[in-house]
């Protein structure tokens, strides 16, 4: 296994750890022992490849599942994330993978959703003012904020979820493949996005699956294999190493044989 | 259509006016144009109820003359008042996606505790009634408590309810079946005699279309000030005479003979504060969610179970008052009040009236149109002196078209990618 790498760029203080957090669904442990720290101002790559537990990992972070064992510490104090509002009201915003839009209400509607301005009497004009303040902070091309979301295509839906996450002035923002479903355009307005919410002095927890965007903003990489941690890397580390520890490639039987040759002579050969 | 993007004094394009791939219908005939486009892609919204209520309207009076002689419109208003309120109640659980079947049962039993307790007993009117509107939100929280604690589907929950409250009204009545309401008491007066003075109802009509206009100018004026786009002064103004002009023709025609009644004016009022509530409020707003998407509304914080409980409250209180409305009705609180017709009557009034059976789509007007189609119906097979096993497969087909149509405008809306 890849050794732990020492922290590449010292951000700001720490607004995020997780010690020792498992996750079990029945016989299955979605998580085991895992620990992730996110300070301010950086953004953390969630790795990993199918069924290795980061969407598991964002919902516990997101207050939707439970942990089964583990403690989280939020800006130094131990929280209990026991609903999406708790997490919502700390300052934990996640934009989930299936979005979590509701298609029937239209964009305004779902920007505000459970955050509306005055409970008893919609501020409608001031709320969709702030939506298409937020959407043209990213650039959106939105034609029109008054259509319900199920007329939307798929990229101008994740703006909309991400626009959602921003409403709220968060300290962390969690992003579930926040680029899978975007155009050329729209992913690197998306990358200027996470960057922007860098220098503000946000925490950003990004999972993707496309290596080049994750290289091109984060300031760790995160791996995940099988539900453990698997190793930290810096965004210069090889697509190799990346690739090996994501696969789990360097821990088959022929690395292992690689290993224990590698203990008796110095001369090291390590192809998978 | 309109090519170049609307612009505001300084010469920038209005905030939501930016993106010139989309067409925006202008002025009176843009909204036309627009209506017709959105009816097109399946959003249908009222317009089968109306469409259905001329054709329905048509056809009986030319059968029966006396079908929209004013009388028998009166009567039709206070018939609809009473059921309309529990399909009000009913557009609540179908918004949250969830069904209450157990609605005759309930209004059945809140009207025979009201006999019960002000006849029987001597409890004065207000508190029997009171009474029967607790109960009534009590066995919406013993729904909601089924359906979030113990995962128990409402259809059947509310099914059980059906025949275990049917059982609690007759237990209740005992062996003589049912209890006559004094028929010079107020409430009683109030159900079946009470219309609204002239000016009254002609002021009450006028502040209709006054109010829309207020309240749409004072949303222009704000939109325009914030640089968004606003309907123009024209549109408003139209509106508002065709409301007032329209409404004050119906209540002229009613005045001519009984006049307004105030149980329909009840009715229209809860129906307005229902209206309000699920557009205007956040309570509202989480109720469409709800419908929509539980899970997302789960994760934007929405208090899932609590809206839940709120709309099996909300349902089974309104199918009390109407229990008590009918007992008033009909001066009595006896074994049939609220069995037979009335609980596909009031589902199907707002299914008919356009709120989705998917949950998240409907408003309160369609309890409205939708029971005036029922009764209407059953008024006009009435005058025709059919036996009510036509009337059931009358109704029953016109539910069924209700529903077919329903289905296949969130087919269009699929299709046109408005679902």
């Amino acid at each position: 296994m890849p050794d732990v790498l020492p922290h590449a760029n010292p951000a700001g203080e720490l607004v995020l750890a997780l010690r020792g957090i498992s996750k079990n669904f029945g016989a299955v442990s979605a998580l085991t022992h895992i620990d992730l720290d996110v300070h301010a101002g950086e953004v953390v790559a969630l790795v990993g490849d199918n069924g290795a537990g980061k969407s598991t990992l964002v919902k516990v972070l997101a207050g939707v599942h439970q942990p089964s064992s583990g403690t989280i510490e939020f800006a130094g104090k131990p929280v209990k994330l026991t609903s999406p509002s708790t997490a919502l009201d700390l300052g934990i915003a996640t934009v989930f993978q299936d979005l979590a839009l509701c298609e029937n209400l239209d964009v305004v509607a779902n920007i505000f959703l459970g955050r509306e301005k005055d409970p008893m009497r919609l501020d409608e004009v001031g709320m969709e003012i702030r939506a298409w303040q937020l959407l043209n902070e990213l650039s959106a091309r939105i034609p029109s904020v008054r259509e319900p979301v199920a007329s939307l295509s798929g990229g101008q839906r994740q703006t909309v979820a991400i626009a959602r996450s921003l409403l709220l002035e968060p300290k962390v923002i969690l992003l579930d493949e926040p680029t899978a479903a975007l155009g050329v355009a729209q992913t690197a307005e998306v990358l200027d996005l996470i960057e922007r919410v860098r220098e503000r002095g946000l925490g950003v927890v990004m999972i993707s699956h496309n290596m080049e965007d994750v290289r091109a903003v984060a300031d760790r990489i995160v791996v995940l294999r099988l539900g453990r941690n698997n190793g930290v890397f810096t965004p210069d580390s090889t697509n190799q190493d990346l690739v090996s520890a994501i696969t789990g490639a360097s821990d088959n039987s022929v690395s292992r044989r690689a290993g224990r040759r590698a203990a008796s002579t110095p001369a090291q050969e390590n192809h998978p | 259509m309109n090519d170049k993007a609307e612009t505001m004094p300084g010469g920038k394009a209005l905030l939501d006016r930016q993106d010139e791939r989309v067409k925006h219908e202008e002025g009176f005939a843009g909204s036309v144009k627009a209506f017709w486009s959105q009816v097109r892609s399946g959003d249908l919204g009222s317009l089968p109820v109306v469409v259905g209520l001329v054709i329905i309207w048509t056809v009986f009076q030319l059968l029966n003359p006396v079908f929209l002689s004013s009388n028998n419109l009166a009567n039709l208003l206070f018939d609809s008042s009473t059921i309309g309120v529990i399909s009000l109640g009913i557009v609540c659980v179908l918004m949250v996606a969830q069904i209450d079947l157990s609605v005759g049962s309930v209004s059945g039993l809140a009207s025979a505790i009201t006999g019960v307790l002000w006849v029987e007993s001597g409890w004065p009117v207000w508190l029997a009634i009171l009474a029967a509107l607790a109960v009534g939100t009590l066995i919406g929280a013993l729904y909601a408590l089924l359906f979030n604690s113990l995962g128990m589907p409402s259809f059947v929950s509310t099914l059980a309810g059906l025949l275990a409250f049917l059982g609690a009204q007759l237990y209740l009545l005992g062996s003589n079946g049912s209890i006559n309401l004094p028929y010079d008491s107020p409430l009683v007066s109030f159900g079946q005699l009470l219309t609204m003075p002239d000016w009254v109802s002609y002021g009450l009509a006028a502040l209709a279309g006054i109010g829309l206009f207020v309240t749409g100018y004072r949303t222009a004026a704000r939109r325009r000030e914030a640089g968004l786009s606003a309907e123009s002064l024209a549109s408003l103004l139209a509106k508002a005479v065709v409301v007032i002009a329209a409404v004050e023709f119906v209540v002229f025609y009613l005045n001519q003979s009984r006049g307004v009644p105030w149980l329909f004016g009840l009715f229209i009022a809860l129906v307005l504060a229902m209206n309000y509530a699920l557009q205007r409020t956040k309570w509202g707003r989480s109720m469409r969610a709800v419908g929509g998407n539980p899970e997302a509304a789960r994760r934007a914080g929405i208090p899932v179970k609590r809206i839940y409980l709120s709309a099996f409250m909300l349902c089974s209180t309104l199918a009390a008052l109407g229990g008590i409305l009918g007992a008033a009705r009909l001066a009595s609180a006896s074994q049939q009040a609220g069995t037979g017709d009335v609980n596909l009557n009031a589902i199907a009034a707002a299914v008919i009236g356009g709120t989705s059976l998917f949950g998240g789509r409907g408003n309160a007007y369609s309890a409205l149109l939708g029971i005036i189609v029922i009764e209407s119906i059953a008024s006009g097979l009435t005058l025709l002196n059919l036996s009510s096993s036509l009337r059931y497969m009358i109704t029953g087909a016109v539910l069924a078209i209700a529903v077919i149509v329903d289905s296949l405008s969130r087919r269009s809306r699929v299709s046109h990618g408005r679902a």
